[in-house]
């Protein structure tokens, strides 16, 4: 499979150039911060039209990911909507898609700070889940090991001898991971900003996603 | 001689001063009710006030309630300058009117002012004057207007701003039906399309055209150090410089970039050891700063100034009796306006010094003078009206009211840019502007435009309005930070730098602004913060500033002139520097096809004398790119000129025949375009003048965790998904407007034939040197580059931390 191994806690992770995360033995795909429905979200609040199909897009996406892994549960770790409206308004054909991919795996939405309330779509909803050794929520916590989360949409950029490449990134060191935001519509937080630093161990690295995902230490 | 056309206060004014209104100026009073009128004059030949004469007449015949006459210049300096400049002879004759400029800088509370009581005469840019019909109370703040004048409609004309500024004439126009148009323009090439534009379809426009006065006095600076093959700085020629501004009472001297300027300003500071008054002028500097060379000059305390663009329009500064261009003058017609700048005395020649800052561009210069010498005047022309411009319009109209969409599309009709915009066309604009224009109907409830019971377009929430007038007006600004020095209570402000220069800064780091030496010591809050510092060379600021062309015209008469066997107007080194690049290399021929290969700078470069002008060989460098990437060749980017393609990339190409096989070029072509940066570029300028992107304003912008996404992705998903989107046709046609048909490229090779001559040599030649300072530079959004530098940095950075055993 197309993914950087590395280890957490004694579980064995495989980070996905797709910026979903692999469990193998748990056949668990873990994806952050989808911001469905987003489009719609900057409209309603009298942004500009965005063009609508970003929902459709990171659907897609996930289908790649999930027909590749055959994956038994699936973890959305939070902001899967980008609001609670955008969740309600889903429109009807993107509903039936999602239910399509819920068809015979266990599936876990975790509550992000964008959509709290519990949603009107299958699966089982939680503030977070406890997977010994490891502990899936959304936003990463101080002092706590074996952590999976999201919410920072980290980002790094390396300075090659010709140009600057900047990508979303997984971000890890012996407690956590943090995962990249894998929505259509989402920018990045670069790893150099110091809540990221503080955040992270000194020896923490980075996993760039892309055609080939890559290790590096974690810039900052 | 009777001239009734004068008011006796004015012709008593003229008298007094001892002086006749020139023969142009008594021609635009006599066409005072003509509907439209383009003034063709030089710098100093009264253009101004030949344009203000019929209002000032009409003042002085009868009082008048409310705005007189609009004056929209495309420099809020100019704006000022005017307002200046007009005071004086309208206080000389007595009118009681008001004069007031209403730009960008004026405050809020004036602007306010203005709007509840209107001066006489309104001194404004396109960009404030498309606010202003923006308003609800724009039908009160426009009646009774009489008359608009657009200075500089040559240089509007050029730009989306004219687009926009013709757009909202004809609102005026509907608004008070006799509007009499006036356009006041420097020497053009093709009159009549500017007269066309002006006018309200199918209005016709009377050309007047001012004695064009004696040709200008114009040569290169002969210099006894030779300049270098290459560089853009011309430190070579200070000493001359320096001694030409003692000579002279003012020098202007043109730069065509700020960081070329900032650089030379400052050599030539460290050279003036007469502690001669020099300043520094460009659009980067804090206003302030700005202002105070402004008044300087006006004052005529400054010998010299080093400016750019930003001083580039009919600024009235007197004294001015030299102007020396440095660097290429890239395009005539611009140097043309450029000498206009000195001696604004009318009938006497203006006296220009043009300094090449590299051999190459003495080899423009040449062909450059023939061309001022022969009237060649330059320019290529312009599209149809561009519909991002027409979106943004509609939305400024609905933000005034509701309105009719057929009134709108009769009224944009009378746009000569406009003048064939279809129903369907225009229908596509509104719908994008009402609900996104997608193919998925996703957005009915939350329609920005809504269709009413009563036929109109109404906003569907009129607090949308203030975001509408936020985002108005059609220049594309790199995202600038400010500069300010580092004290307990916010600094000096010292002026603006692009953010991304800005993030290629760590402490410690100096760089130019304003010609001082500055340390980088942090950011912000969106602030550059920074400290003097005179010790250490500096960094220079990257300011992309205005990116010019040498015009296609120029570079096939530079081709000719490299035919021939002797050139007695080049300067010995120059022809030295010819003989060598026969020597490294060939001189480009016309019936073959000059390559040359070499490493440079840890990359492999290509460089193709194709001669066929900017488009053409732009077009080129996606084609040769394309081609490169399929055969595992590595390409990273390219930038053009009228001359040459200079393609960069990871791998030495060895055999460039398979590279032009024609039946090759077009496959893939269109796909392979849709992914280029340069679409994307075009992209973004579009969804920004059209409202889809917002834009940046500081204050709005948050730190920390980016709430914004790149525009690409925009593009990216549009191009999955949506490809016949408006916005997409909108980009494809703009970036192919650059691109020239593929005809030309096959007429190229046909005629070149298996005459391609390959030339590897272990450096940079001679010719290819000024390529490597050539602004526009795409970037080849190769995966295989990109792939091979990621695997190559992230190897070398875990091996580095004793990581790579993992």
């Amino acid at each position: 499979m197309n993914g950087v191994q590395f280890s957490l806690a004694g579980a064995a992770l495989t980070a996905l150039g797709s910026g979903g995360l692999w469990w193998a033995d748990q056949r668990l795909l873990v994806v952050s911060d989808l911001h469905l429905g987003k489009a719609g979200r900057v409209l309603r609040q009298g942004g500009a039209a965005l063009p609508p199909y970003e929902t459709r897009d990171t659907l897609i996406r996930l289908e790649n990911d999930l027909r590749m892994t055959n994956a038994g549960t699936v973890v959305c770790l939070g902001d899967s909507f980008d609001d609670p409206e955008a969740a309600r308004t889903l429109a009807e054909s993107d509903r039936l898609w999602i239910n399509r991919l819920q068809a015979g795996r266990r599936w876990v939405w975790i509550e992000g700070n964008h959509d709290p309330g519990p949603m009107d779509l299958g699966g089982t909803h939680l503030a977070e889940l406890p997977r010994p050794p490891l502990v899936f929520r959304h936003i990463a916590q101080a002092g706590q090991s074996g952590e999976i989360s999201g919410h920072y949409h980290p980002k790094v950029r390396v300075q090659t001898r010709l140009r600057a490449i900047s990508r979303p990134a997984f971000l890890f060191d012996s407690d956590r991971v943090i995962l990249p935001a894998f929505g259509t519509y989402t920018g990045g937080l670069r790893s150099t900003d110091d809540v990221l630093s503080t955040l992270m161990r000194p020896e923490a690295r980075a996993i760039l996603t892309g055609q080939t995902p890559r290790m590096i230490p974690m810039p900052r | 001689m009777a001239q009734p056309a004068l008011p006796p206060e004015l012709e008593t004014w003229f008298a007094r001063r001892g002086w006749q209104p020139h023969p142009h100026q008594r021609a635009m009073l006599d066409r005072a009710n003509a509907p439209c009128v383009l003034l063709i004059a030089p710098t100093g030949g009264g253009k101004t006030m030949a344009g203000f004469l019929p209002t000032l007449a009409d003042l002085a015949r009868a009082p008048h309630a409310g705005l007189h006459t609009l004056y929209v210049s495309p420099l809020k300096a100019l704006a000022a300058d005017i307002k200046r400049n007009l005071r004086t002879p309208v206080d000389e004759i007595g009118l009681p009117i008001r004069i007031e400029d209403r730009t960008g800088d004026t405050s809020n509370t004036v602007r306010k002012r203005q709007r509840a009581d209107p001066p006489h005469i309104l001194l404004t840019t396109p960009e404030s004057l498309a606010l202003l019909t923006s308003y609800p109370d724009a039908p009160r703040i426009f009646a009774g207007l009489k008359r608009v004048i657009v200075d500089e409609v040559h240089a509007l004309a050029e730009s989306k701003r004219g687009d926009q500024l013709f757009l909202a004439l004809a609102r005026l126009q509907t608004l008070c039906p006799d509007l009499r148009r006036v356009g006041l323009s420097a020497t053009i090439d093709r009159p009549d399309d500017i007269a066309a534009l002006l006018a309200r379809h199918p209005d016709p426009c009377e050309i007047i055209t001012a004695d064009p006065g004696p040709d200008p006095d114009i040569s290169m600076l002969e210099t006894d150090t030779p300049p270098p093959w290459s560089g853009g700085g011309a430190a070579y020629a200070i000493p001359a410089v320096l001694e030409q501004v003692k000579q002279h009472k003012t020098t202007l001297i043109f730069h065509n970039t700020r960081a070329q300027a900032e650089i030379f300003f400052r050599n030539l500071w460290l050279a003036n050891d007469e502690s001669l008054p020099i300043g520094i002028h460009h659009g980067s500097l804090d206003r302030e700063q700005r202002h105070r060379v402004e008044s300087a000059m006006v004052r005529g305390d400054l010998r010299a100034i080093v400016c750019t663009g930003s001083l580039d329009l009919g600024l009235d500064w007197g004294d001015v009796d030299l102007v020396i261009q440095v660097g290429a003058p890239k395009n005539v017609k611009r140097l043309v306006q450029r000498i206009g700048r000195a001696n604004h005395r009318y009938n006497a020649p203006s006296k220009a010094l043009l300094v090449p800052a590299n051999r190459w561009e003495i080899v423009e210069c040449v062909a450059a003078l023939q061309a001022v010498r022969d009237h060649d005047l330059d320019g290529d022309p312009r599209g149809p009206g561009p519909r991002d411009v027409l979106c943004q319009h509609i939305l400024l109209t609905a933000a005034a009211g509701p309105f009719d969409a057929d009134d709108l599309l009769r009224e944009v009709r009378t746009v000569g840019a406009f003048a064939d915009l279809s129903r369907a066309e225009f229908e596509a604009c509104l719908d994008f502007c009402a609900t996104g224009g997608y193919a998925l109907r996703a957005y009915d409830r939350w329609q920005r435009l809504q269709r009413r019971p009563d036929g109109r377009w109404h906003l569907r929430d009129p607090r949308a309005a203030a975001s509408i007038r936020m985002n108005a007006g059609t220049i594309q600004d790199s995202d600038r930070l400010k500069v300010r020095l580092r004290r307990a209570r916010g600094g000096k402000p010292l002026g603006e730098v692009e953010e991304s220069f800005a993030a290629t800064l760590s402490a410690g780091d100096t760089f130019l602004i304003g010609g001082r030496i500055v340390r980088y010591e942090g950011l912000r809050e969106l602030t550059v913060e920074v400290s003097r510092n005179a010790s250490r060379k500096p960094r220079i600021a990257v300011f992309s500033g205005t990116k010019f062309a040498t015009s296609t015209q120029l570079s096939q008469r530079i081709l000719r002139n490299l035919q021939r066997n002797d050139w007695p107007e080049l300067p010995a080194h120059t022809l030295a520097w010819l003989s060598l690049q026969r020597q490294m290399s060939r001189l480009p021929e016309p019936d073959r096809l000059l390559i040359e290969s070499f490493p440079h700078d840890g990359r492999e470069n290509l460089c193709i004398y194709g001669f066929a002008g900017r488009n053409a060989q732009q077009t080129l460098g996606l084609i040769l790119t394309k081609r490169m990437e399929e055969t595992g060749l590595a390409p990273m980017g390219f930038v053009s000129t009228d001359y040459a393609t200079l393609i960069w990339g990871l791998d030495a190409v060895s055999d460039p025949k398979p590279l032009f096989d024609l039946n090759g070029m077009r496959d893939g072509l269109d796909g392979w375009l849709a992914g280029n940066a340069l679409m994307k570029r075009s992209f973004r300028g579009a969804a920004t003048i059209a409202g889809l992107i917002e834009r940046n304003s500081p204050g709005k912008r948050k730190s920390g965790r980016q709430a914004t996404f790149s525009s690409d992705i925009l593009y990216d998903t549009l191009r999955k998904y949506d490809p016949d989107h408006l916005l997409m046709q909108i980009t494809r046609q703009e970036a192919l407007r650059g691109l020239v048909d593929f005809g030309r490229i096959q007429d190229l090779l046909s005629r070149v034939g298996t005459r391609i001559d390959l030339v590897r040599t272990p450096h940079v030649t001679p010719f290819s040197a000024p390529l490597f300072l050539e602004m526009g530079k795409v970037s080849v959004q190769s995966g295989s580059a990109e792939e091979r530098l990621l695997a190559e940095e992230t190897d070398a950075l875990m091996r580095q931390s004793g990581l790579s055993a993992m």
